[in-house]
């Protein structure tokens, strides 16, 4: 390597020089030295540094032609595709886009990356970090100015305006804090104790041929009968309120709603929990049970029934409810059983469907701080 | 360097140069814009997952820009009447309707919005394995823990953003992991109810969540992942970037191209790669089809519903978790708290803690630019791969689900499996990570005194039967060489040592290229020029060989 001297040349030394050696003063002036520095090809005109030449070329031309193709691609091939029974986009048009797109950016990347290990000149080079910490001159000046600068504000001695000063910033920090969560902020209440199974005075008069008592029905508003379910069956069931007042939605539709009434086999007897043994339908060796559907571990539907083990799954963490024990968790991380819903059924006009007589006697989905454990309601009359 | 005549540095006769000479007479660019062209940066495969993070997120920007001119963040409800006929009639909210316009309607939008799903799932596992690099190497080690800070920081607010993201669409998959989010909230003890209405401005799902996911996912998580990224980026000019020891490496230089040409072409073509490969994926795997999840429906979950893979690890240790509940005086902390709110908790602090954990216990207050190879680390090393070991086993319970359907394996089995492993597999990894370091490391330095395995076997005299072993330095009387390990790699086979490469210079794809007589003449004088100029001292092989003195001055 050449020994360059570290010596700042003038402009007239420099115009003497060629590209090659002003660019080395430089570079060891920037403390870079160029250890290794040599031409891929030293000898001109070699197949070598024309096939090296040609790769590069012919990777940039690739990405220049699967970039025409993607635009034709895009405009030309038909995204979609009304054939019968393929109501979905034409099956190839993403593929398309992603191959020719996908070659364009590859070629383009490759062609870049040939031309720095083919082309461009081989070099290593060497630059020194200068990292040492700085030097102790340097730190005690700028520590003096600091320090002077400190103490020119008064603050180190007048311990008013320091404590003023800190009280003050505290404020400014917090108001912005207590602007946007006292915005956002909302008490729970207890909205989260009740859904719209509750009976209150509004579904009095919303249903007064059950006496208020909300009726059991399907996503579509059908009310449920007990003829409905094959015996071992279930069915996804919700409170039949249409109007609005929980959360803004209605009874099919709010996130607390979703039931599952089950129908037992014949013969299935259910080990109640205490003070819920009548809560099933017919009172006495209930044939129909009603739980919530959301799992009380995080609150994701509890939707897989497993008839031969009368056992209910929640895929989202595998939490296991033993239906004959009332839904009391076996396996899985749950530590609830799954809150039971009080049933009954009325006749009106010859046909009998599914009430809730109450509210679920807890509230439903996951756990949390103060969630208060089940109390006998106004279930039993 | 070349033959043509040399140009000389002299003032700018070219359009570009006048126009250069005028820019800098305004602003002044002339040292710093030399300072950043000269800087020289080391290279090395293990450097490149930093980049391919950095490149998917420049991916997750551009596409993510192109996605919020068709995406409607609002949870109104509609009656989907798109082209996607199995949804014909189907009540939805409009931004669930928008990601089915974005994927049906949009020319290309199915694309882009798988890409930049893909992006968003690169930039996370480069940021991972970045992290692994970095961490398996010691290059956090002084003055660089600002930067592993930083670095625990994006990946964090990786995750968050990821989350945000994929719970935009609305669909069924996204809404369930919403509520999962809801209950996570809940479980906070004191403030969880508090918490979530906060959140979701009412009772789960509310009509508000979605715009607020929104504005964090397009504006407030990446406008702070940017900065923490620029931030990275200047720490890492400024410190000079880590490289591994060998040939003429120390702690005082860096060694490696200088930015400008050769390491700016390599970065930049680089991106092109990523996006290419990003591009492909996108095109070519499908991802995410929201169209076959539906719209989200309290009511409905599907079974082998797993969210996207960095969130899988806190599936898992919510799936692993025992059914352990605290009820104290009325007042109760669910089970949920645990492995989603502490364990996260406990996992980035001890990883943030790290560093200074390690400069507490080694008493190492040195400043460290060159690396350490993993194995001349044992107990970092082995606690890394305990830390990883633990994280697998709750990223493969995450998925508990499908590998007892693909295996037909109880799914109580492998709840119970992934419990126990959690306990038994992590120490057991450090203990074989351990021995496997010490392994590596008396290896090497039998390599370095008694020389490599040739697989010649010699008969002596005796009847004895010999290897020959190929020493990497002078020898004593005994055989033995005292090169001492200097923590750079050892060759361990002879090609390393450039033993057999006849093939080297041949080039042609269907036959050797011949050159014309003349200039083959001139190729091997100016070969024979090098090999004599060569010195006979042994080199390092592997790495780019510099002789330690020429680099002395």
């Amino acid at each position: 390597m050449s020994e360059q001297s570290t010596e700042r040349p003038s402009a007239e030394q420099l115009r003497g020089l060629t590209t090659e050696e002003a660019m080395r003063t430089a570079a060891e002036l920037d403390g870079v030295h160029l250890v290794i520095r040599e031409d891929r090809f030293p000898i001109p005109g070699t197949k070598a540094e024309k096939r090296a030449e040609r790769a590069v070329a012919l990777s940039f031309a690739l990405a220049g032609l699967a970039g025409i193709a993607f635009i034709v691609c895009f405009i030309v091939v038909p995204q979609k595709w009304h054939l019968p029974g393929t109501p979905q986009n034409f099956r190839f048009y993403t593929p398309l886009l992603g191959i020719t797109a996908g070659i364009m950016l590859l070629a383009f990347g490759t062609a870049i990356i040939l031309w720095a290990k083919l082309v461009m000149p081989h070099e290593v080079a060497v630059q020194d970090r200068h990292d040492e910490p700085p030097a102790e001159e340097e730190q005690l000046m700028t520590g003096a100015t600091l320090v002077s600068g400190a103490a020119d504000t008064g603050l180190p001695r007048r311990s008013l305006i320091l404590r003023s000063i800190m009280f003050a910033g505290g404020a400014l920090a917090t108001v912005p804090l207590v602007a946007l969560l006292g915005a956002m902020i909302k008490n729970p209440k207890d909205e989260l104790h009740h859904t719209y199974f509750r009976r209150t005075k509004k579904t009095e008069e919303l249903f007064p041929e059950t006496q208020g008592r909300v009726p059991l029905v399907y996503d579509d508003w059908r009310r449920v009968s007990p003829g409905d379910i094959q015996p071992g069956g279930l069915a996804t069931v919700f409170p039949g309120v249409r109007e609005e007042y929980l959360d803004g939605k209605d009874g099919v539709h709010s996130a607390s709603s979703p039931t599952l009434l089950i129908r037992l086999r014949p013969g299935q007897k259910v080990k109640s929990r205490k003070g819920q043994a009548d809560y099933g339908w017919p009172k006495e060796n209930p044939e129909y049970l009603a739980f919530s559907k959301i799992c009380t571990h995080a609150g994701c539907p509890a939707s897989l029934y497993e008839q031969q083990t009368t056992r209910l799954l929640c895929p989202c963490h595998q939490s296991q409810f033993e239906v004959l024990e009332d839904a009391k968790p076996v396996f899985g991380p749950a530590t609830r059983a799954l809150p039971k819903l009080p049933l009954d059924v009325v006749e009106v006009d010859g046909v009998q469907y599914f009430v809730a007589r109450d509210d679920f006697p807890e509230p439903i989905g996951p756990n949390y701080w103060d969630r208060k454990p089940a109390k006998k309601k106004g279930g039993a009359e | 360097m070349t033959t043509t005549t040399p140009s000389r540095a002299s003032q700018p006769t070219t359009a570009i140069g006048t126009a250069g000479k005028g820019l800098d007479e305004r602003l002044k660019l002339s040292v710093p814009l030399r300072k950043q062209l000269n800087k020289v940066f080391p290279d090395h495969w293990s450097f490149m997952m930093g980049e391919i993070a950095l490149w998917s997120f420049v991916v997750l920007l551009l596409s993510g820009t192109y996605l919020t001119f068709f995406f409607d963040p609002s949870m109104a409800e509609t009656t989907y009447h798109g082209t996607y006929k199995l949804l014909e009639g189907v009540k939805m909210s409009k931004a669930y309707e928008s990601s089915l316009n974005i994927s049906f309607d949009v020319r290309g939008g199915l694309i882009v919005r798988q890409i930049h799903h893909w992006a968003a799932l690169v930039f996370l596992a480069a940021m991972l394995i970045h992290m692994c690099r970095v961490f398996f190497t010691g290059a956090y080690r002084k003055p660089r823990e600002f930067n592993w800070l930083i670095g625990l920081g994006l990946i964090t607010l990786g995750i968050v953003e990821g989350f945000a993201g994929y719970s935009l669409p609305d669909d069924l998959l996204s809404g369930t992991g919403l509520r999962i989010a809801d209950a996570i909230m809940k479980s906070i003890p004191v403030i969880g109810t508090w918490v979530s209405f906060l959140a979701f401005g009412g009772p789960f799902p509310g009509e508000v969540i979605l715009g607020r996911l929104y504005i964090l996912h397009v504006l407030l998580i990446p406008g702070i992942i940017l900065a923490l990224i620029s931030a990275h980026m200047v720490l890492v000019v400024r410190q000079k970037h880590t490289q591994f020891p060998g040939a003429g490496r120390t702690e005082q230089t860096v060694t490696g191209e200088r930015f400008y040409p050769t390491y700016m072409a390599k970065a930049g073509g680089f991106f092109f790669m990523t996006f290419g490969v990003i591009a492909l994926l996108g095109g070519l795997a499908q991802i995410n089809p929201i169209w076959l999840f539906g719209p989200y429906n309290p009511a409905q979950v599907s079974a082998g519903s797993q969210p996207d893979w960095y969130m899988m690890f806190l599936d898992g240790s919510t799936r692993l978790f025992p059914s352990w509940e605290i009820r104290l005086w009325g007042y109760n902390i669910p089970a949920v708290f645990w492995p989603t709110v502490v364990l996260p908790g406990i996992l980035f602090t001890l990883a943030g803690a790290y560093p200074f954990i390690e400069r507490k216990l080694t008493k190492d207050t040195a400043s460290h630019n060159l690396l350490q190879r993993p194995r001349d680390a044992p107990v970092r090393t082995s606690l890394g791969v305990m830390a990883l070991t633990f994280y697998l086993v709750l990223f493969a319970s995450g998925g508990n689900d499908l590998i007892a359907k693909a295996f037909d394996i109880s799914l109580n089995a492998m709840t119970w499996a992934g419990r126990i492993a959690i306990l038994i597999l992590p120490p057991l990894a450090y203990a074989f990570t351990y021995r496997i370091c010490l392994g590596l490391q008396k290896h090497d330095r039998e390599v370095l005194s008694h020389g490599l395995e040739t697989g010649i076997i010699q008969v002596l005299p005796n009847g004895q039967f010999i290897e020959v072993h190929q020493p990497l330095g002078p020898v004593d009387d005994h055989g033995h060489s005292t090169l001492q390990y200097a923590g750079g790699a050892v060759p361990k086979r002879m090609n390393q040592l450039g033993a057999a490469s006849p093939l080297k210079r041949i080039g042609g794809f269907f036959y050797p290229v011949k050159e014309k007589p003349e200039i083959q003449a001139q190729l091997d004088a100016a070969e024979a020029a090098r090999e004599a100029a060569k010195h006979p001292a042994v080199e390092a092989p592997a790495e780019e060989s510099i002789a330690p003195e020429t680099i002395s001055d």
